[in-house]
């Protein structure tokens, strides 16, 4: 594997991708070599500028377009889309006020992407250390999460949302508070069954008898391991959360009005599929993007991280 | 030549086409065998050895697979040239094949009695008959109470008796020519030996032709009539076994022969020049039971040994011996269930964690699968290092590089790999890292569980030397479990010879060896044979 060997011209002999934590400089070598990989896998690449646009649009998306986004035009009720005499904003056409989609969807991803992607930052932040917790610790501490998660799990998503918001004040943070719990059990199941499988191999039998204590078993010996799953995992679950807090709204204990999400802009054409089906179908293909394109990106990410893999992204070989 | 081989191939090449061009898997083999004859293809990894007979039992895709040029005569039609139909109803009635893994080979959800039926049904057999045939095969393959027992299913049997039914089947629709690849090498070597036995005896029986494809110079010696020895696809030398083993003309078949420990006498064994007072390790009334404590496996039993600085003891057992339940102990991954392990003279159950993580430092390990063994996502300088980030203190972090060089070089491996990561190196190259991270924190001992037995034995061989050199060069003790008992009396000072959890005997090698005054020792170094038997 010649690409592999790439580094050993360098002076400075042994240069292992990502040891020696304390030299940023290597740091910054190996993550630019991570992204050099991008180039062979155009699907990645094309999902990882998509992103990053919805990503600088939902950052300025509502200070440059709140207001097209809330002026009515009853003139331009149900426009369709390509509705260019109204301006280039009805190029998707207008909702039954008449209001811009486009504008609105630029809008509402500012609050689309915070609510999915910190609700599912944090479930699978917390979902992962108790899962490890779980899978490590055999006895009381790992019975008792499994349990939590099957009392979590046995609520359908939706219901404990409900209840949760009814009794607490409904807004971004406890939308974000209550997906992310909800949402926990699959990341304590999955990291659990993992780490249960891991624990017992050899290398990691290898580091208990050189003397490694829990902490540099569990983050430098399984952890790594583990990582491309739970990524993967979380990409799917973005989608997820994205049309479950869409329900919330449309049940009005989610994000309320005048805040607009892509899940609620769903919700809300839904009275209009027959005669106006835009309103519904750009939101939802918003979603469907994000979504696809962070499947595509935690796909290659997977195999860019995997040093057994990744000579498929740095000849070209996996494009075939 | 009047007679007509039951199976000859002629300048036969396979090709795999791969992603960095063709690899050439066999470049124009030729080997015969005949009618009750048994041909024994030897070889390392990677030689091909497999692939020709893989070719005869039409087991190669073509595509992806090319074969550009070559016959296999079988019976003298030529089994390239025929149809996929004619082949097929060749295979299992006239020629059948047995593999490594009997019970990969197996149905675990149908009895055995039934899945050898099936193979008689298929060829057109009735019901009742072919029950009747399968009882009588398993009868005839040495399972015991065979009618009661062909109603078990393959988890039931053990990895000898599977195999055995493996070869009930094969010889079922009695087949002219048995292709075994492998067929002894996953089990212990007396149940090797049984199983070599009933295929010979078979032969005798019914005349058939075999070709056994092994990398264990012992099984060739011990089942063939005729040896071809491959290399790179090629075939080096070809003769009657007798001839090759004891006059090879090729340079690798010599070098293949010596690699083999103890061929051509064993030098004198390595002794320590003097006992201390407390010895590194002792071992008092050791026991593991798994389970109840008064019904339960005892994997370990009453175990008595001690280990003195600079010496190898040798742990010798077939499967399930309890071999690897006591190097887990001696490393402390496992916990005694009675008695006590001291190590220089402190009982390890009595150390705090402070005092196992120092107990840690001293004590090191290699495990029979150095790609299990290996974390598949550390560069093989973090392998390396990670002794000494547990372990801070013992050498500065600026001097990791130029050490992990050192060691790398020490080896027998560059300083260039360190950036490399654990699937870019063969096997033996995998088991010289795990020895370079064994020998980091400059251990008093190392702990060695089947270390060399995934290798072939040229490599194996380098590697015993590599550990050899390292024991007088910093004065190393070893704990080596193995179960090859040439290996143990090449390289140990002293042997332990275990048998279910109970150390049947112990002394020094030479003597064991020699007097052993066990019976269950005396059948172990019998079902040997070749190796040992040259020797002495």
């Amino acid at each position: 594997m010649p690409s592999l060997t790439r580094a050993s011209g360098i002076a400075e002999m042994p240069r292992p991708p990502g040891s020696g934590s304390d030299r940023p400089a290597h740091r910054l070598a190996g993550l630019r070599a991570l992204l050099a990989t991008l180039r062979h896998d155009r699907f990645a690449l094309v999902s990882l500028i998509f992103l990053v646009c919805v990503l600088v649009l939902s950052l300025i998306g509502p200070t440059w377009l709140s207001d097209e986004a809330r002026a009515m035009n009853l003139r331009a009720r149900n426009a369709p889309p390509f509705s260019l005499d109204d301006g280039w904003l009805f190029v998707l056409g207008a909702d039954a006020l008449g209001r811009s989609l486009l504008a609105r969807i630029i809008v509402a991803s500012q609050n689309t992407i915070v609510i999915a992607a910190f609700a599912v930052l944090l479930s699978l932040l917390a979902g992962s250390v108790l899962g490890l917790i779980a899978g490590f610790r055999d006895g009381w501490a790992g019975a008792l999460l499994l349990r939590f998660a099957d009392a979590v799990m046995s609520f359908p998503t939706m219901l404990l949302a409900v209840i949760f918001l009814y009794v607490v004040e409904p807004g971004i943070q406890n939308v974000i508070l209550v997906l992310a719990i909800s949402r926990l059990p699959i990341y304590i199941r999955t990291v659990r069954a993992q780490v249960l499988e891991i624990k017992q191999r050899l290398f990691v039998q290898a580091a208990i008898a050189t003397g490694a204590g829990t902490g540099r078993i569990l983050f430098h010996h399984i952890t790594p391991m583990i990582l491309p799953t739970v990524l993967n995992l979380a990409a799917l679950e973005m989608a997820f959360v994205m049309l479950v807090e869409s329900g919330l709204s449309f049940l009005g204990i989610g994000i309320q009005s005048p805040e607009i999400t892509w899940g609620l802009m769903v919700a809300d054409g839904r009275n209009y599929l027959g005669s106006a089906w835009w309103l519904s179908f750009w939101p939802g293909l918003a979603i469907m993007l994000v979504a696809l394109s962070l499947n595509l990106l935690a796909n290659w990410l997977r195999v860019a991280v995997d040093p057994a893999e990744r000579w498929r992204l740095e000849t070209g070989a996996g494009e075939e | 030549m009047t007679h007509q081989p039951l199976l000859s191939i002629r300048n036969l090449s396979v090709h795999f086409p791969g992603p960095r061009g063709l690899v050439r898997a066999v470049e124009n083999v030729s080997w015969q065998v005949d009618a009750g004859r048994t041909l024994a293809i030897l070889g390392e990894s990677g030689s091909g050895k497999s692939v020709s007979a893989s070719a005869v039992m039409n087991l190669i895709d073509t595509p992806p697979a090319l074969i550009p040029n070559g016959e296999i005569l079988f019976e003298g039609r030529d089994l390239l040239t025929m149809t996929a139909e004619q082949r097929r109803l060749l295979n299992g009635k006239a020629m059948s094949m047995i593999f490594q893994d009997p019970l990969s080979a197996l149905n675990p959800v149908y009895p055995v009695g039934w899945q050898i039926a099936e193979t008689l049904r298929v060829h057109g057999v009735r019901k009742d008959i072919a029950h009747a045939r399968a009882v009588e095969l398993l009868d005839r393959v040495g399972i015991p109470e065979a009618a009661r027992r062909a109603r078990d299913y393959p988890h039931q049997f053990s990895g000898g008796q599977r195999q055995r039914i493996m070869i009930a089947s094969a010889i079922a629709l009695e087949p002219k020519l048995l292709v075994a690849d492998e067929p002894t090498s996953a089990l212990d070597v007396t149940v090797q030996a049984q199983i070599i036995e009933l295929l010979k005896s078979i032969q005798t029986e019914s005349g058939l032709g075999m070709v056994i494809i092994t990398h264990d110079l012992a099984v060739a010696d011990m089942a063939a009539h005729d040896v071809v020895v491959m290399q790179g696809g090629k075939v080096v030398e070809h003769g009657p076994v007798a001839q090759v083993m004891e006059s090879p003309t090729q340079d690798y078949t010599r070098k293949l022969l010596d690699a083999v420990p103890g061929r051509g006498g064993f030098a004198a064994p390595h002794r320590i020049a003097a006992r201390g007072d407390t010895p590194l390790v002792e071992a008092r009334d050791l026991c593991r039971v798994y389970g109840d404590p008064a019904r339960g496996v005892r994997a370990v039993d009453n175990a008595r040994f001690r280990v003195d600085r600079g010496e190898t003891l040798g742990v010798v057992g077939e499967s399930g011996s309890g071999k690897s339940t006591l190097a887990r102990m001696l490393l402390g991954l496992d916990r005694p269930t009675g008695g006590e392990i001291l190590f220089d003279g402190k009982p390890l159950s009595g150390f705090s964690r402070a005092g196992m993580y120092a107990f840690r430092k001293r004590v090191q390990f290699v495990f029979q699968d150095p790609t299990a063994s290996l974390h598949p996502r550390m560069s093989v300088f973090r392998i390396i290092s990670e002794p000494w980030a547990i372990h801070p203190g013992v050498l500065d972090r600026a001097e990791w590089p130029r050490r992990v060089a050192e060691l790398l070089e020490r080896v027998g491996l560059r300083a260039s790999h360190a950036h490399r990561y654990p699937h870019q190196f063969s096997g033996g190259q995998r088991q010289r890292i795990a020895i370079a991270r064994a020998l980091t924190l400059k251990p008093d001992l190392i702990v060695c569980d089947e270390a060399v037995s995934a290798l072939d034995v040229s490599v194996q061989a380098q590697v015993i030397d590599l550990l050899k050199e390292l024991r007088s060069d910093f004065d190393l003790s070893y704990v080596f479990v193995a179960h090859d008992l040439a290996l143990i009396r090449d390289f140990a000072s002293t042997v332990l010879v275990m048998n279910k959890g109970r150390i049947v005997e112990q002394g020094e090698v030479d003597r064991v060896y020699d007097h052993p005054t066990d019976a269950y020792t005396r059948q172990l170094l019998g079902a040997t044979g070749a190796g040992l038997g040259h020797a002495a």
